[in-house]
Parts: structure tokens; sequence; C-alpha cells
């Protein structure tokens, strides 16, 4: 038998895995959010809750659904995926697995601009997301001209990142040195990356942003496939390749701004989701679905444990993800095939 | 990043003279900030109000604030920066990566998930008693992390130590948050802790500090050589008859030593780690040796200048790691923008 005659029901069979795969993910990502709805102060059976949003509740039970809960499942499996989706961007653009929108100073930007809102404006809700947007796109604009150097060069711009992040980091420290405990642990809080308090008020303005720029992404899959081969290659086949890796770029930046704004600089889920997109489905295509139904499933699956597992106390879910990103490191460890390129 | 170029500067034409003179100078550098450390602060002194109070037998208020606060402070920024140079020279050399600092084997996340217990669940209060704590558990993270990711059939693949760093630093400080969010007074001490800082330190861990300074120097140093065929990859470090496998674990050894001392000493100044050993290719060019001789001298002198300069700028003392950061980012953002790309 030559490899052609296999080559196409191997290619169909792996489809189908693929396709399975998706299937039991979202039913996964369905699972968690309705046990995440159900539990809390206030049990409501599993049950109970799928009836409840199939439009049969009334009174209080369907306010705390549809009022109180729905907005923080549905954020995080919504900003769950946007990451995801913008680590996977950022992973094929510098074609390394640790490639994330954290090395360039993102995120640690992003504190910075929240901590300014918290300690000196006395941060409510709209002032620590403004600021921390503001923060975070201002400190990528920073990095990206202090890089730029007749062209944007991968190397130049991490090394630029990791000092302007430094820089940043410290100035971070100090600010939670200065403030008062209170604020300064409410400012942890939200540092590691937080779902607590999220209402309609923020899910609804930045699901949209989220969903706006993944229709764009899913548009762009096939510039993205082309850079992933290596720019010659992408330009012979006739990309324009700055201008198409400057608006994913814009495009990613723009996901991880939007998501870091409302719940803080959740880790690991950028980095893990394209991975595990990649692995478990063992193709080396662009896999956007896969990825953001993977970051879904992580945010979630993540937000429910930080509820449950100190409860009443809650975690602040970015500790969560660190927790399960370092397992899944190990796990590649044991496995011992991949070489970290970083 | 398969940069194994760490730099792409030619190998300076430099005579062992002309790195002597070079060295001196670096080193008569370092001896004026440690002066100026000695006499700048709450209470202004001259120089020669020092020399006078140091040689009087007589006891007085300065020879007493010279010899028991200032004089060990700045041995202490002296020791914890050389460790943190070549604890980050070592990383780089090892794992073949330029960016790589001394919190690459997670004893920072160690160290701070320590404090965290000793303070939040065993009670102690004091920074110079859980300073043990946060050594034992820099030292623990790194044994840990080593096992995680020692070497599968024989050959020590240092990117596998480097993804088990990342991932054991990752867990620990995902615990430490966690457990320091529950327990406010040891969120309290760790994040003083983190800033880094050379302020309160009690003078009796000066001398801890310089054993694991000046072993692990000692290591670094025997080990130079076969860093420098190292870089030139292993088949041909192997041809040249150097063990590779004793190399490395010898120097995980002195990386661990060294950062774990200098980290609990002073706290998580992780970043003078990354940056001295690239200001010190700028002048030393390619020999590890050099290298290792510059830095061991650079370092130090930032986290002096850190110390010095954070006692005068404001009204109150800015901790050192602030100002270290605030020194170190420029420089490595002119290194960056100076030299020519390397290929990720």
């Amino acid at each position: 038998m030559s490899a052609v005659e296999t080559a196409k029901p191997r290619r169909q069979r792996r489809k189908l895995r693929a396709r399975g795969l998706a299937v039991l993910v979202a039913l996964a990502c369905a699972v968690i959010t309705v046990l995440a709805i159900s539990g809390g102060e206030y049990d409501i059976s599993p049950w109970r809750v799928v009836q409840i949003l199939f439009g049969g509740g009334e009174g209080l039970e369907s306010t705390i659904v549809w009022d109180w809960r729905m907005p923080r499942a549905l954020a995080a499996l919504l900003f769950g995926a946007a990451l995801a989706l913008s680590g996977l961007v950022f992973q094929s653009l510098t074609r390394n697995p640790l490639g994330s929108p954290d090395i360039i100073g993102l995120s640690t930007g992003a504190y910075s601009g929240a901590l300014i809102a918290i300690t000196i404006f006395g941060g409510g809700f709209a002032a620590t997301t403004a600021g921390a947007l503001a923060g975070g796109l201002l400190t990528a604009l920073i990095v990206y001209l202090l890089a730029w150097r007749n062209g944007t060069h991968g190397f130049r711009l991490i090394l630029v990142g990791i000092g302007i992040s430094s820089v940043l980091a410290s100035f971070n420290q100090y600010m939670v040195l200065r403030a008062d405990l209170d604020t300064a642990m409410s400012a942890a809080v939200w540092g590691a990356g937080t779902l607590n308090g999220v209402s309609w008020s923020g899910v609804l303005p930045v699901g949209a942003v989220v969903l706006v720029i993944a229709a764009m992404l899913l548009y762009c899959a096939r510039p993205l496939q082309l850079l992933q081969m290596g720019d010659d290659l992408a330009a012979s086949l006739g990309l324009n390749t700055e201008r198409a890796k400057l608006l994913l770029i814009v495009l990613a930046v723009a996901l991880t701004s939007a998501v870091t704004a409302l719940i803080g600089p959740v880790a690991f889920v950028a980095l893990v989701s394209p991975q595990l997109a990649r692995r478990i489905l063992g193709s080396s295509g662009m896999n956007l679905v896969p990825t953001a139904l993977f970051g879904a499933f992580l945010l979630s699956f993540g937000d429910l444990l930080a509820q449950r597992l100190f409860a009443p106390v809650q975690l602040p879910v970015g500790v969560v993800t660190v927790c399960l990103g370092g397992i899944y490191l190990i796990y590649l460890l044991n496995r011992g095939t991949r070489k970290a390129g970083a | 990043m398969n940069t194994s170029e760490i730099t792409d500067r030619p190998q300076r034409a430099g005579s062992a003279g002309a790195h002597i003179a070079r060295l001196a100078f670096f080193a008569a550098l370092l001896a004026g900030l440690a002066v100026l450390s000695l006499a700048i602060g709450s209470r202004q002194m001259s120089v020669h109000s020092i020399m006078l109070a140091l040689w009087d037998p007589q006891e007085s208020i300065e020879k007493a604030l010279v010899l028991e606060s200032r004089l060990p402070r700045a041995l202490l920024a002296i020791l914890a920066g050389a460790a943190l140079g070549i604890a980050g020279l070592l990383s780089q050399s090892m794992t073949r990566n330029p960016l790589a600092e001394p919190g690459i084997l997670g004893v920072n996340a160690g160290a701070s998930l320590a404090i965290v217990i000793a303070v939040g669940f065993l009670g102690i209060q004091e920074y110079n008693h859980y300073i043990f704590f946060a050594f034992a558990g820099a030292l623990l993270t790194a044994a840990l992390v080593y096992l995680i990711g020692r070497p599968q059939r024989g050959a020590m693949d240092p990117s596998r130590l480097v993804l088990s760093g990342v991932a054991m630093g990752a867990i620990f400080s995902g615990l430490g948050t966690a457990l320091s969010l529950v327990r406010p007074e040891a969120f309290d001490q760790l994040r003083a802790w983190t800033v880094g800082d050379l302020q309160g330190r009690n003078s009796g861990i000066v001398v801890p500090l310089l054993v694991c300074t000046v072993i692990g120097i000692l290591i670094a140093a025997s080990s130079a050589r076969s860093l420098d065929a190292l870089a030139l990859g292993e088949d041909s470090a192997r041809g040249l008859g150097i063990d590779i496998r004793r190399t490395r674990v010898l120097v995980l050894v002195a990386i661990t030593l060294l950062a774990a001392a200098a980290t609990s000493a002073v706290g998580a100044i992780g970043f003078l780690g990354l940056m001295a050993p690239h200001a010190a290719r700028r002048v030393a060019g390619a020999s590890t040796g050099w290298i290792m001789a510059y830095t061991a001298l650079i370092a130090p002198s930032i986290l002096l200048l850190a110390d010095v300069l954070g006692r005068v700028l404001l009204p109150s003392e800015l901790p050192a790691g602030v100002v270290c950061a605030a020194i170190g980012a420029p420089l490595l953002v002119a290194i960056a923008r100076g030299r020519k790309p390397v290929a990720l």
C-alpha cells in the first residue's frame, strides 16, 4: 500500500476525530457552566438551572441565575476563548511556543494603569477598567516604538518588552507597598486576575468587542497560516507580510487588553490553550475554533475551582489557571517530547 | 528561541592587559560607590570624617553608625549584587538563552511561598527570622525543579530544566498568592520582601551570604572554560574532552546557591541578574571567564548605586529594587537597540 492511497482516509479520520473532540470540549464547557451557575450561597440544583435557562424560571431563582451568576459564567467562556485566540496569534507570529502577549509588557502595563486608578483615584469599576486599558495599550505602544528600528524584530521586541515590564513591575510592587493593606490586597486580587463582581454592564461591551475581533481573526486565518511558514515564503506567495503582521498584532493586543481591563491579567490561558489544541488534535493547521474552545474550557473550569476550593473565600481565577498551567508543563516534561524554545 | 549566539559581536581583540586595565577601572568605580554609600544617608558625613571615626579608638556616634549600619549594608549590596549577577550569567550560559535570569529555577517563587507559610501559618513576624525559611524554600524548590527536569537517558537538556523551573515557579507563585490572600499578615510581609530592599537587614546575615557567594563564585570560575566549550555546541565540547554532565550539575549548584542566598537576603531583584551580564558582554567580548569578572564588578555597582540613590531621591527611602529596575531598564533597551537582531 503506498502512502498516497492511505493519506485520504487518514485525513478524513483525523478531521472526524477533531470534530468529535471539539464537540466534547464544547459539552464540557456547557456542563461546567451549569455547575457554576447552580452553586454558591444559594444552591439551585443543576437540573433546575437547565430548566430556568430554557425559560422555565420566575422570581428569585430566575434573578439569581440570569442577573447574578450568568454574567460571570458567560464571561469565563467568552474571555477564555479571547485569551486563547490572542495567544495563538502571538505564538504563530513569534513561532515560539512560549510567545504570549505578556512578554511585551501588556499585562504589567495594564496592572500599572489599574493600580494608579485604584490607589490614586480610589478606583471604582469603570475607573479601574479604563486605567487598565490605557496602561496596557500605552505600554504596548511604547515597547513597539522603542523596539522599532528598520522593522520590528521578534527578539528585540522581547528584550525591550522585558526591560519595560520590569520597570513597571517594580513600580507596581512599590505602589502595592505604599498603599494601605486593604487597598493593596484588593489590588493584588485584580492583579492575579479575577471574575469576582463581573456583571452584565461589564460583560456586554467587552463581550461585543471580543466577538467582533474574533470574527475578524477568522477572516485573517489564511494570512496567519502563511506567516507561520516564515516571512519569506509568505511574501513569495503574495502576502504583504509587514502589514499582515501589524494587523494581527493590533487584533491580538486589542483582544487581550479588552479582557485584561475587565478581569485583570489572567495567566497561562493564552499560553496553554493553543498548545492543547494542537497537541490533542495533532494537526499543524490554524485550529482557531478548537483553540477558542479550549480557552473557554480552561477559564470556566478554573473559575469553578476558584469559587469552590476555599469557599466561602473566593480565590482569584488567575491563581488557579497559573497552577493548572504549571501542572500542564510538568505533564509535557514527562511526555518528554517538546523542546521549550525560550 | 535558538539563540545559541548570545552575542554577535566579534570577539574583542582584548589582550589580557587591556582587560585588566578595564577591570581595574570597574573595581575603582565599585570602591568609589562603596565609600559613597558609607558617607550618604540621613546623616551626611564627609569621607574624611568617616576615616577619622574609623581610626579613632574612641567610641563615637559616627563610628557606631558606619560600623553597625552602613558598612554591613554596603557589604550586603556588594555580595548580593555579585551573587545575582553571576547567577544570571550562569543561567544564561547554561540554558544558552540570553533572556534567562536567576529566577528561572523557580527560586523566587519558592522563597516567597516559604515566607507566606512562615508568616501566615507559623506566626513568625521578624524579617531576620523568616529569611532562613526563604533560603530553605529557595533551595528546596531548585532541588524539586532539578528532580522534575532531570536528564532522561543520560543527556541533561537545559530546556527541560527551564520548562520545569517555569512550571514549579508558576505553581508555587499561584499557591503563594492564594495563601497570602487568605492571610493578610503574610501578604503584608511578602509585599515588602518582593520589592527588594537593603533596609533593616540584620548584620548577622552578611556572613552566611558571604560564604554562599564565595563558594558559588568559585564553582562558577572553575566552570568558565567548560561553559566556553559548551557554547560551541555539545559535540564540540565533548571533542574537547569536557564532561558536560558534570559541568551542568556544578553550574546548577552554583546558580541555586547564589540565587537562593541573594534572593532571601535582599528580596526578589531578579532583573539585575538578567541585565548585568548583558552589560558585561558589551565590554568583555565572548569569553565566559572575562564576562564573569566584569559581571562580578558591574552588578554590585548597579545595586550599590541603586541603594544610594534610593536614600537621597525622595524624602522617604525608595527600595533598592525599584531604583535598580529604573537604572537597568534603559540600559537593557539600549543594548537591545544596539545589537543586530538575533534570529528567534
